[in-house]
């Protein structure tokens, strides 16, 4: 996936990634605003950016919302145990389920930890919550020996992304693990 | 259209991508048939009343560095002061307290894996404890229409608009 038919230049890359990380400025040419601040031209940026994108490391330039803010106020992290050899088929099942934000594959920990399939959900209720839980429970069937459902009560932390204002977002829990 | 459903779509469209070409704004008030100018207004509107965290670009932070999820069991009474003393560690980027016997999760980040071992030492001995240590061994792909029709019926309604700001810290 990775194939390096367009090398770019990594120490301008990390410029990039630290100016822009935590949010562009809301204007009508976001990439003459980089430019100026990288001292490169526009041109430049953009075939940045797109080199990025190409090679992985970048995957898209967009408007990150935030879910508490629309009302999304629980957030559950179900937890599920899968055969190994069926976990890659099932995560992307369950990765295109509408309610589910992040999937990710992760080794279990016997014996306190079972789990190995990880699928983060946002709702505005608990019933609702409960209600996604067991529409996965149901798409995995007999596939998922065990299972659980670890709703957040409060976010303690979130300085990942940087955001501008101290606003939270239950969507990127997790995001960058 | 009027300036809902011009948020919605704003919204839907712009959270699966800008075109990375010159004046993404204008491609996309092309598109959808609206000025540059009630775009970028739009947006600016967005992001001030706090729906939208941010626009810029969304890293793959796993080419970028390490990570790994990390949980810690900690006894009810103290979980308040563990989980001050682990948001302090310069390491750890999400904390968060969850309904489990592993009540506090939290997302460990450093240039490589041995930094990674180094910060879960240093919150093993905060913690008395060894956190458990799930990194990630394959992300799937999500289809970023998550939750769209919802935010559009919850951006309709100021009544639940005002219910949220209610319950916001």
């Amino acid at each position: 996936m990775s194939s390096s038919t367009c090398p770019y230049d990594a120490a301008l890359a990390e410029r990039l990634v630290a100016l822009s990380e935590g949010g562009l400025p809301l204007v009508a040419n976001p990439w003459a605003w980089l430019a100026e601040q990288l001292k490169v031209s526009e041109e430049q940026v953009i075939a940045l950016l797109q080199a990025m994108q190409q090679q992985g490391a970048l995957r898209r330039v967009a408007a990150v919302p935030n879910h508490y803010r629309l009302g999304y106020l629980f957030n559950g992290m179900t937890v599920w145990d899968v055969a190994d050899e069926h976990a890659h088929a099932l995560g992307e099942q369950l990765a295109q389920l509408p309610n589910v934000s992040h999937c990710y594959l992760r080794p279990r920990h016997l014996p306190q930890w079972p789990y190995n399939l990880f699928a983060m959900l946002h709702a505005k209720s608990r019933a609702e919550l409960d209600n996604q839980r067991a529409e996965l429970a149901a798409l995995l069937g007999p596939a998922c020996q065990r299972s659980d459902m670890l709703v957040s009560s409060r976010i303690l932390k979130k300085t990942g992304l940087r955001t501008r204002r101290p606003a939270t977002s239950e969507g990127d829990s997790h995001a960058a693990s | 259209m009027d300036r809902h459903s011009l948020m919605c779509q704003l919204l839907d469209r712009f959270q699966k991508g800008l075109p990375l070409c010159a004046k993404p704004y204008a491609a996309m008030a092309d598109e959808l048939g609206v000025s540059e100018a009630e775009v970028l207004s739009c947006l600016a509107g967005l992001a001030d009343s706090g729906v939208l965290s941010r626009i810029g670009p969304v890293f793959e932070h796993r080419r970028a560095g390490a990570s790994t999820l990390a949980a810690l069991a900690i006894a009810p009474a103290e979980l308040d002061q563990v989980a001050a003393l682990v948001s302090a560690h310069p390491a750890v980027n999400h904390n968060y307290a969850r309904e489990h016997r592993y009540n506090l999760w939290f997302v460990v980040t450093g240039c490589d894996r041995a930094a990674i071992d180094s910060a879960l030492a240093d919150i093993a001995t905060l913690a008395g404890q060894t956190p458990l240590d799930l990194p990630m061994l394959e992300s799937f792909h999500i289809d970023l229409a998550f939750a769209l029709d919802h935010a559009a019926i919850a951006l309709s309604q100021p009544s639940h608009r005002a219910e949220v700001r209610a319950c916001l810290p």
